[in-house]
């Protein structure tokens, strides 16, 4: 049992480290500038933690005696059962107590009053930094390892340190911000318990008004509700219709539509908004056609529901395509053709069996695209208005001159009860209903063609949809080019000197203004994606191969944090991290976690797919080899899975760039990202400049998109990577 | 309606893209025949099916149902339906739902269709499970579903696509043989695709034997068996040896062939004097350690209780061999003869 000590002590070693060199709380210019180490002794702060317990934090002493304890533990008793249950609890007595004490002692003294009057008045505290947080990943370690002693998943070690840290990590950056968030509805300034402010918000009028049925204005929670219903039906219907003509009609151009599939992934939210205000708004080139030939007034019109239900549609329209190409196709041929043979015509065929067999999927589509509906953040942003929704009245909520944090909470919450519902919804209500009808031995067979009477206005529908796209697609391109759009059509590339310029004149220099927060989106973008790719891939080869207690639970708990909306990850964020314990708003650090918490069930629905296609009899065989866990997946599963780490790679990068939702309220003077900084363009109206800005990120995006094809090389689609796809992609959104 | 159930291939060609899966295929089907279409995976069965049942359409050529043609008729409108491999139930209908689907489709009334629909279910001996889903059916049970689907329209022609491929080899003997036995009692026409030569052997009055595309040979059981017009058939149906041997003489129809030095009478099939290949069953040798016979050796034995195969090396190269004496199998290497009988053996015409 050699091994059960060797990693104890390495752990053991980075404790003391963590206790003796690192300061214990946060340095305030940043860990990594290292410009701390020079005042290092004289400043009290700075001092590790060992130090600062000596110093008289007594909150720091049972840390000591618990990392004394684990050293004696180590020294006296050998490896074994017993010895397991005491690190066990050795390591989890340690996360609680950091937990307790960090949550409860704050920058000046006590956070809750209750505590003060008990205990007496404490010196505050600063956020934990460096040291602390390493120590508190050695407690986790410590605990996995003595279960490991104990036998535990076959004693398997770095599986069970695997699955610790990773559950550590998404407690606090899934269910603890979210949990801060709720706590935070219901704390005053002081930190004192009210209901008030909830009870204010709850009972809103403006949230919750059914006014707009006696013909005067709904709550904002309604008109969301209403506009998610909207632009979901819209939404599958288009997706439908696209999926059919793909599939299913011999429509010539089928591969350009399958190309409208790439289009949600690689545009920033808010840039189909964007078009849709230069091509329909009040001064919009089909605006103004429209006027000219008319004589009518057009007005606002776009600016509301309507308009952000249309850009919506744009927006998830392919999203909806890309899932119902898998339903479409999973359909199995013969079922069409029994029934053929079942004396049925194809019309016939279609509304009793294709249509039937499909709703499920429809189901599904519906659901994604409620959600995605509720959670967009962008295109309200530039067409809600005065009348926004949901997303949008948080933002304002915090941002804005109202600075209700307790406003922001609630209705942060009743948009997350409207989205869990919908996920719940998809994964108990749908989860049943599936027909599965591609059964492993097959007739092959092909899929009957439409019926004329649906072919002819569905490919007539396909093709207006995808000229408007196309058209709206060639706005974005065009628009940066142009002097002032709508009043001065002239020809221009000052947009893009002012956003791209370069000087020489002392040397290179990037004088453009969009250049800072470029650089910072793709510095942060490229840290981002292989953590992503790495804990996305590592969970998804726990889930698939390991047999833990509480593994659906842990997987069910990763993907709704799928139906999170990402307003709702930044409000919480800001709530959790603005102070002690754990502080990092304004830094990189928040903006790179909220990436990695935030797109890691992209990576793991990838993983997962690609995983389950490897025999498990590899693993196992690898294992009988004498290789351990670790070594079974650096030699066996990662090479094995190098498409789907690309995948991954790319997805997570991607969506780093695009995002702005979350973002929006994580990013800081320093650390300013590109979508967050066009947004501001747009609220200046500085419309060329962030079309042009826009432009850029897209084509950034394709070559990125281009090149990892290459990379990868074309796959040729099959059936069952089409669904890989299709999870991975719906995913995404 | 003599023509009822009759089905007829004429000179039908199907092509996919450049690839052609049957070159020119002619075939009649009498009314009220069970005909098997045998042969390897990939030789075309399936796709002669499906052009009978109108999924596919033929490149050239017509195809006649009843005597009358529906080449270019959809599989809609043609009276005939199939047994899909994978049964092709539909998951959202009832058992009941499923097997009314095409009586309804032909405009039948709801209510009767379910009347004709349970007694469907009756003919298979499924009564009673009408309102179950397939899915909650055993593997024997969907597929008899899917024979009542099919059967309760009456077709002229009822096709199956391998329809026992997806049960257990136990399953299989007992779902074949009431396939069977339903085909004779209600006397409809049946085409029956397999790559199982003992299933067909097992169920039909005609094998119809592909390769590539192409029908090797057509005859009832035991004309393919004990006269094999190629040396394909000869290996496929019952995996006979083929061995070389020479006619010494023809008189009225009867060969006098030697066969590694045994002389015997065989039926000539229209060769003539000189070499010849003959196909040798596995039982058409007793293995004796003495006596007159073909000479040869053990090479291997195996002793499967109620026989023994041996395989021998001697003049006719090494051939496989059953000897129902299984009280004291040969150890390999023992010099032994082989006493060859008429029954087991024939000639194969040549050129085919
Ligand atoms: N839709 C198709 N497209 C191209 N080739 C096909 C198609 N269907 C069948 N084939 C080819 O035609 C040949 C005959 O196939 P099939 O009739 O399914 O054989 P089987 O006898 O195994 O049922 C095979 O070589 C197959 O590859
Ligand atoms: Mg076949």
């Amino acid at each position: 049992m050699n091994k059960d000590n060797r990693r104890l002590d390495l752990i053991l070693a980075a404790g003391f480290f963590a206790l003796l060199v690192l300061p214990w709380y946060r340095v305030r210019r940043g860990f990594f500038g290292l410009d701390w180490l020079s005042d290092l002794p004289g400043s009290e702060t700075l001092w590790p933690g060992l130090f600062q317990a000596l110093a008289g934090r007594w909150q720091l002493w049972p840390v000591l005696a618990l990392v004394a304890l684990a050293v004696a533990l180590r020294l006296t008793r050998a490896p074994g059962p017993r010895r397991g249950r005491a690190l066990v609890g050795i390591g989890l007595a340690g996360l609680c107590w950091l937990a307790v004490e960090g949550l409860s002692i704050g920058l000046r003294g006590w956070n809750w009053g209750v505590l003060e009057t008990v205990f007496g008045p404490v010196v505050g505290q600063q956020a934990f930094g460096a040291g602390a947080v390493l120590l508190g990943a050695i407690f986790a370690l410590i605990s996995a390892f003595g279960a490991a002693e104990r036998g535990a998943l076959k004693g398997d070690a770095f599986v069970l340190g695997a699955i610790t840290l990773l559950v550590l990590l998404v407690g606090v950056f899934v269910f603890y911000p979210l949990l801060s968030m709720f706590t935070g509805a219901f704390q005053d300034f002081d930190g004192s318990f009210t209901t008030e402010g909830v009870r204010g918000s709850i009972f809103d009028p403006k949230i919750w008004s059914l006014g707009c049925l006696t013909g005067g204005n709904c709550g904002v929670a309604w008109r969301t509700f209403f506009l998610a219903l909207c632009t979901a039906t819209g939404t599958t219907l288009m997706g439908l219709i696209f999926a059919l003509v793909a599939t299913r009609t011999g429509f010539r151009f089928k591969r350009a539509l399958r190309l409208l599939t790439v289009l949600p992934i690689i545009t920033p939210p808010f840039v189909v908004g964007l078009a849709l205000t230069m091509l329909l708004g009040r001064s919009g080139t089909l605006t103004q056609w429209i006027e000219a030939a008319t004589g009518w007034e057009l007005g606002r019109w776009l600016y509301g529901l309507t308009g952000i239900w249309i850009a919506q549609m744009l927006s998830f329209t392919p999203i909806s395509f890309l899932v119902l190409i898998g339903v479409v196709e999973g359909i199995s041929p013969s079922m069409e053709e029994a029934s053929q043979t079942l004396r049925s015509d194809r019309w016939r065929t279609f509304r009793k069996v294709s249509l039937p067999l499909m709703a499920p999927g429809l189901a599904n589509a519906f659901l994604i695209g409620f959600i995605e509906s509720m959670a967009d953040f962008g295109n309200p942003l530039v067409l809600g208005g005065s009348g926004g929704v949901l997303s949008t009245e948080i933002f304002f909520a915090v941002v804005g001159a109202q600075n209700d944090p307790t406003r922001a909470a609630v209705l942060a919450s009743v948009l997350l009860v409207f989205t869990l519902s919908a996920f719940l919804a998809q994964r108990f209500w749908l989860a049943g209903r599936n027909f599965a009808t591609v059964t492993g031995k097959g007739d092959g067979g092909r899929h009957a063609s439409l019926p004329r009477r649906v072919a002819w206005p569905v490919i007539t529908m396909a093709v207006g949809w995808g000229l408007f796209t196309v058209t709206v697609y060639a706005m974005i391109l065009f628009g940066g080019f142009v002097k002032v759009w709508g009043l001065d059509h002239s020809l221009t590339l000052d947009h893009y000197a002012r956003a791209f310029g370069v000087s020489f004149a002392e040397g290179w220099q990037w004088t453009g203004v969009a250049w800072d927060s470029f650089w910072t989106t793709m510095k942060i973008a490229l840290i981002a994606a292989p953590l992503t790719a790495a804990v996305g891939l590592l969970t998804a080869w726990l889930i698939v191969r390991q047999r833990f207690p509480g593994r659906s639970v842990f997987e069910f708990a990763l993907m709704m944090s799928f139906a999170i909306p990402g307003t709702v990850i930044g409000i919480s964020y800001i709530m959790a991290f603005n102070l002690p314990p754990l502080q990092m708003t304004g830094t990189a650090a928040i903006l790179i976690a909220c990436f990695v918490f935030r797109n890691m069930p992209v990576g793991v629905r990838g993983g997962v797919a690609a995983m389950a296609q490897l025999d498990g009899s590899l693993d196992e065989a690898s294992l009988t080899l004498g290789a351990g866990s670790g070594r079974t997946m650096r030699r066996v599963i990662l090479p094995l899975m190098r498409p789907a780490i690309l995948a991954a790679l790319v997805y997570s990068f991607v969506r780093a760039i695009t995002s702005i939702s979350a973002v929006i309220f994580l990013v800081s003077a320093k650390y300013n990202m590109a979508t967050a900084y066009i947004v501001g363009l747009v609220e200046n109206g500085e419309y060329g400049i962030a079309i042009a800005y826009s432009s850029v990120l897209i084509l950034v995006m394709i070559t990125v998109i281009g090149g990892f094809q290459l990379l990868v090389g074309e796959r040729r689609i099959g059936r069952r990577e089409v669904q890989a796809e299709a999870a991975t992609r719906e995913s995404l959104a | 309606m003599r023509y009822k159930g009759a089905v007829e291939f004429r000179n039908v060609v199907k092509k996919f893209g450049q690839f052609t899966a049957i070159p020119d295929l002619s075939l009649s089907i009498e009314p009220g025949e069970l005909v098997t279409l045998l042969g390897p995976s990939g030789c075309g069965k399936t796709t002669t099916l499906r052009m009978l049942a109108g999924l596919e359409g033929p490149t050239g050529g017509q195809i006649l149902i009843g005597g009358q043609e529906v080449t270019r008729l959809p599989a809609d409108r043609r009276d005939v339906s199939m047994v899909f491999q994978s049964y092709a139930l539909f998951p959202h209908m009832t058992v009941a739902q499923n097997v009314a689907y095409g009586l309804e489709s032909g405009g039948m009334k709801p209510a009767e269709a379910r009347e004709r629909a349970a007694e469907g279910l009756v003919l298979v001996g499924l009564e009673g499970l009408g309102a179950r889903l397939p899915a909650e059916l055993s593997g024997g049970q969907q597929q008899r579903v899917a024979v009542a689907r099919a059967l309760v329209l009456e077709p002229q022609v009822l096709l199956l696509d391998e329809p026992l491929s997806n049960l257990d080899a136990r399953l299989r003997r007992r779902v074949r043989t009431e396939i069977r036995e339903l085909q004779q009692r209600l006397g409809f026409t049946a085409v029956y695709v397999t790559h199982d030569q003992e299933e067909a052997l097992a169920v039909s009055d005609r094998i119809v034997v592909m390769k590539n595309g192409v029908v090797a040979q057509v005859g009832s059981p035991r004309e393919l068996y004990e006269a094999p017009a190629s040396e394909f058939i000869a290996d496929f149906i019952g995996e006979a040896n083929v061995v070389g041997g020479e006619v010494l003489s023809v008189e009225g129809g009867i060969a006098r062939v030697d066969l590694g030095g045994a002389i015997l009478a065989l039926p000539a099939r229209g060769l003539r004097e000189g070499p010849a290949r003959l196909a040798m069953r596995s039982n058409a040798a007793r293995v004796r350690t003495a006596g007159a016979g073909v000479p040869g050796r053990v090479a291997s034995s195996a002793y499967l209780g109620d026989h023994v195969e041996y395989e021998i090396d001697g003049p006719l190269g090494r051939v496989f061999v059953v000897d129902d004496e299984s009280d004291t199998p040969l150890p390999v290497g023992t010099e032994v003869v082989l006493d060859l009988r008429p029954r087991g053996l024939a000639l194969i015409p040549e050129g085919v």
